[in-house]
């Protein structure tokens, strides 16, 4: 059935789903934002193990997302791969480190002869905690904002002269640190930040029993949905009223057009509903919770939830769709990734479309699965019970 | 070949290297012990005995701490073919992202998902929804080695795929040629099953000091037992995927081969030399003969080996690298002299297609096709030809020490079945001490084998077409530099927790099969 798609519906699908993993993985990081707040919310031993518990069985679902979405973007835009990542180095590695760091410090933590100290390992998950949301969500910002870089095929058929057959070629002095410094990325990075402080509260209500605990989390969540609201509009307006990169649609080439990305939003109604929606679910999702605590307060984590999904995959095509070029170069326009110039071929496009219908067979065991062990709310008495906590 | 920076990619490659290495530390003890686990775990709701859920639960224990950190290894691999091997990740990224992306959403959502009800649904769910999602487990982890082994076997035998001169790239032409090449079947059963003897070896070392600390006799005669027969049946599957391997190898990459030989000069009715130590090591292609300081051969072995004839011929380095019309076999000075003619009518086709003259556009695309097959020899016109031989000794020793090895196992398999069957076992000093120290030795063959098959074919990325120099990311070597030390220290400070933490863990002991036993109060 793939294969009689076009090859630009492909692509289109590819980046849909690409993006769609990316908003997943937003959403996800809640994790993240929790291990940031464990000291906050959980001012003893006991409380502390509670928490940890609580995000420690989700964990490996945010790292395999972000592992996944790595591998689907490998495998769809391939450009954006060897450019980015080759490029932006010194951001993708320090995410990276912050990532392996992460995984091994659930485990480890109480454990017997853990050689570094349980402190240490609760620092690693603070340190992951902050990294992973402030820095994705800087490098997410480069896809509306450029970065500097050329990109030229050819290069792989120098053999002689002073530069290296590489075809990507970075030019930001700091390999991506650039990136992390820009006002206008870090505004997308911290507003990422606190989101996942905002949805890790929204779950611990859902699914911690535990008074003294609630009042904290209560408290917490206006302490932490004011800056997420502040910083996360000042990117929106910030962008929509920069100027964009264009596809002309014939040519193929890339020009600055003034206020492109609103015009996307206009010119895309359904993209436009989606982030209203998303952006009304989402406050929804923290306002109830304040206003109605006792019997909403459970609620809460799936109104934000889905309206991050929402907003996020909003956002992500914005970037791509309309004739808009993803990965901008401020260096060389010509050299700006598209997702017709970057993606792979029809044929592993096609191929691969096939193991995407596997996605919702995924999505549907692991909503049993966590149906079966989430059954009941958590507290030091579940804990007691349970043969493996870490 | 000024413009290349060798200190960059020696550092590139010095830590793919060490990340795979790490990685692999981990790997195959994962892979085997999730099937020993479902083993005892199936013998537990069959039967069950509550000895056997002691038994399930204590290896359970011990595949939560070496899975965790495998997991933290393993993501770092995935994105360094973006950060340090970008060329590679466009030159090749449309067929060899696939498998990636397939990994992540076939293979890490089935066993994460239920490695989460594997731990925490003892409680929680019925015996046998806990048993499927164990074997679950088991099927996930090994699935994922599946698409990454497919990875890398087309990297050794690039098949399924077309140059595309106006992307410069390899694009995907027939997903199921990459699937069901050969040489991807035969590193996917051999490293599985390679891990299944790690994991065997692995749990029968730990029974061993068991019984020779006199504690926990029930425990681990019977974890011996099932390690044992599942040890003994998968190392005859090692043996024999080695072999397929070392065939396949023999007609992709004959260099590799050749080195792994020591076999300098090609001859009919090679012998295959067992045992041997080289004499020191000239420049490899130097060579006018295969040196050894002693050896014990077995006359025909190698050509039969490598093409079930006793008479066939084997190419030597020697031959490879100087060329032998007689058995049509290039030297490396033409292959490199068409090489160059391949890169060189890549630009001139696409600069004469910019400037829109598409008579000379054409020409220079057939000429490019006829001699796309030597592309990356096309990078090394005018270099030292011993470059483009790999490191004999070090494959040469490795493979040696690794089937050695292999054949060690086997035997230990046998032996501490029997014994343990004939309840002899806990009196056999000897023969526990053995089994003890072989745990690390598992560890040993199962890394050689990457020497073997990595080492054996540089200056390779993917075979003939696309050399390291060619492959990596600009980037400052001392970037590379820093953060290989940065790698360097965490890993190894995981890998020392992950040590000890294991220590502690087995010196405990399975204890009882009270709720409590490995919960919070107990690690504090
Ligand atoms: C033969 C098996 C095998 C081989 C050759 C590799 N791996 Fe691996 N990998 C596994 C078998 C495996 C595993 C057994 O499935 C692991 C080990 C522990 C675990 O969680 O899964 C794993 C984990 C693992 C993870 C973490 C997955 C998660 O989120 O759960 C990643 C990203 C990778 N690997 C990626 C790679 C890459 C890019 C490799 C090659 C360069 C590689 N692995 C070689
Ligand atoms: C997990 C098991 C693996 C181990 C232990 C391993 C081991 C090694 C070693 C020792 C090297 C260095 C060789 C040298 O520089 O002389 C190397 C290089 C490399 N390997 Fe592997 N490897 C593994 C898996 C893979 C896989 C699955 C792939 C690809 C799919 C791969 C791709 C590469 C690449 C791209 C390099 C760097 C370029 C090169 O030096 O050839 N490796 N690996
Ligand atoms: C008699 C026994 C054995 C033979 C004939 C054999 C043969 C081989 C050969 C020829 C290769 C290189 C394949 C290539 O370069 O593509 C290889 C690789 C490898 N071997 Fe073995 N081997 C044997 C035993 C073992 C044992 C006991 C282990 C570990 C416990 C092991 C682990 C590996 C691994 C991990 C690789 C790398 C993956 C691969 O290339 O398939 N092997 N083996």
């Amino acid at each position: 059935m793939f294969e009689a798609f076009s090859y630009i519906t492909l692509q289109h699908y590819w980046w849909i789903i690409v993006s769609l993993l990316g908003a997943i993985l937003v959403f996800l990081m809640f994790v993240q934002g929790g291990q940031t707040l464990i000291y906050t919310i959980g001012k003893t031993n006991d409380e502390r193990t509670i928490l940890i518990n609580l995000l420690g069985r989700k964990w490996e679902f945010t790292f395999t997302t972000l592992v996944t979405f790595g591998g689907a973007f490998f495998a769809s835009f391939p450009l954006f791969y060897s450019t980015s990542f080759g490029g932006a180095y010194w951001v993708w590695i320090v995410i990276l480190f912050a990532f392996i760091i992460q995984a091994v410090s659930y485990e480890y933590r109480s454990k017997a002869g853990n050689f570094l100290g349980k402190r240490t390992y609760e620092i690693f998950l603070l340190l992951n905690g902050i990294l992973a949301p402030v820095l994705i969500g800087t490098a997410v910002a480069t896809f509306f904002t450029g970065s500097q870089f050329s990109v030229n095929f050819m290069n792989i058929t120098r053999l002689t002269g002073d530069k290296m057959p590489v075809i990507s070629e970075w030019m930001g002095p700091a390999h991506g640190l650039e990136a992390a410094l820009s006002l206008h990325n870090l505004t997308l990075g911290l507003a990422v930040l606190f989101l996942s402080r905002v949805l890790a509260l929204l779950y611990f209500m859902n699914r911690i029993k535990h008074a003294e605990m609630m009042e904290r989390v209560k408290k917490q969540l206006l302490i932490n949905a004011i800056p997420f609201v502040f910083f996360f509009l000042t990117f929106v307006i910030w962008t929509l009223l920069s100027s964009g990169f264009a596809v002309n649609p014939e040519t193929k080439e890339v020009f600055v057009e003034p206020y492109k990305y609103l015009h996307n939003l206009l010119q895309m109604p359904v993209v436009a509903v989606m982030f209203v929606l998303g952006v009304a679910l989402v406050l929804i999702g923290i306002i109830r919770p304040l206003t109605c605590f006792e019997k909403c307060s459970t609620k809460g984590i799936w109104g934000a939830g889905i309206g991050t999904v929402l907003t996020v995959l909003a956002l992500f095509l914005l970037a791509g769709f309309n004739n808009t070029a993803y990965y901008p170069s401020t260096f060389d326009l010509q050299s700006s990734l598209t997702i017709q110039n970057s993606s792979s071929s029809q044929y592993t496009l096609t191929a691969m479309s096939y193991v995407s219908l596997l996605v919702p067979f995924v999505i549907a065991y692991i909503w049993v699965a966590w149906r079966a062990i989430d059954n009941k709310k958590i507290d030091m008495e579940e804990l007691n019970e349970e043969t493996h906590v870490y | 070949m000024e413009h290349i920076d060798f200190s960059l990619v020696d550092w590139s490659r010095a830590q793919f290297a060490l990340t795979a290495m790490y990685h692999w530390l981990f790997v195959p003890l994962t892979l085997g012990l999730s099937f020993i686990v479902a083993f005892m775990e199936t013998l537990y709701v069959r039967t069950g005995n509550p000895e056997w859920k002691r038994i399930t639960k204590f290896w359970m224990t011990i595949f939560g701490i070496n899975f965790a950190i495998g997991v933290a290894t393993g993501i770092i691999l995935e994105f360094e073919f973006g950060t340090n091997w970008s060329n590679y990740s466009w030159f090749v990224g449309d067929i060899f992202g696939a498998p990636l992306a397939i990994e992540g959403i076939m293979a890490f959502f089935l066993e994460s998902t239920f490695i989460a009800v594997m731990f925490f649904g003892w409680n929680k769910v019925s015996k046998k929804f806990h048993l499927l999602s164990t074997w679950l487990v088991a099927f996930g982890s090994n699935l994922s080695a599946l698409w990454i082994l497919v990875a890398n076997a087309w990297m050794q035998n690039p098949v399924g795929m077309k140059f595309n001169p106006d992307t410069a790239r390899n694009e995907m032409v027939n997903f199921w040629e990459v699937l069901f090449s050969p040489v991807a079947i035969n590193k996917f059963l051999h490293t599985i099953s390679s891990g299944y003897v790690l994991a065997s070896v692995f749990v029968i070392g730990v029974s061993a000091w068991y019984l020779l600390k006199n504690r926990e006799h029930l425990f681990a005669k019977r974890s011996i037992i099932v390690a044992a027969v599942f040890g003994l049946v998968t190392s005859l599957f090692v043996v024999l995927t080695g072999d397929g391997s070392a065939r396949n190898m023999a007609q992709h990459q004959p260099m590799k081969f050749a080195a792994m030989e020591n076999l300098y000069v090609g001859q009919q009715n090679a012998p295959l030399v067992a045992i041997g130590i080289l004499k020191e090591n000239v420049k490899e292609a130097a060579h006018k003969k295969q040196d050894f300081r002693f050896m014990i051969e077995i006359p025909n072995m190698l050509s039969y080996m490598a093409f079930l004839d006793p008479n066939a011929y084997v190419p030597g380095i020697q031959d490879l690298v100087h060329g032998n019309p007689e058995h049509q076999i290039l030297s490396y000075k033409e292959k490199s002299e068409k090489g160059k003619i391949a890169i060189t009518s890549l630009a001139e086709y696409k600069n004469a297609k910019n400037a829109g003259t598409d008579s000379i556009a054409s020409a220079a695309l057939l000429r490019f096709e006829e001699n796309y097959k030597y592309f990356g020899y096309g990078y090394y016109e005018g270099r030292e030809l011993h470059e483009l031989v790999p490191s004999v000794p070090t494959t040469f020793y490795s493979f040696r020490v690794m089937v050695g090895l292999g054949f060690h196992f086997m035997l230990l398999f046998f032996v501490v079945l029997v014994l343990t069957l004939k309840d002899k076992i806990a009196k056999n000093k000897w023969v526990l001490y053995t089994a003890l120290w072989s745990i690390p030795l598992a560890y040993i063959a199962s890394e050689l084998g990457w020497v073997v098959a990595e080492v054996g074919r540089q200056p390779w990325v993917i075979q003939d077409i696309l050399p390291t120099i060619a492959a990596v990311s600009q980037l400052q070597p001392a970037s590379v530099q820093i953060t290989f030390w940065m790698f360097f220290l965490i890993f190894t400070a995981l890998l020392i927790a992950e040590i000890k933490i294991m220590t502690k863990q087995i010196k405990k002991g399975p204890g009882e099969d009270a709720p409590s036993t490995d919960s919070a109060t107990a690690n504090n």
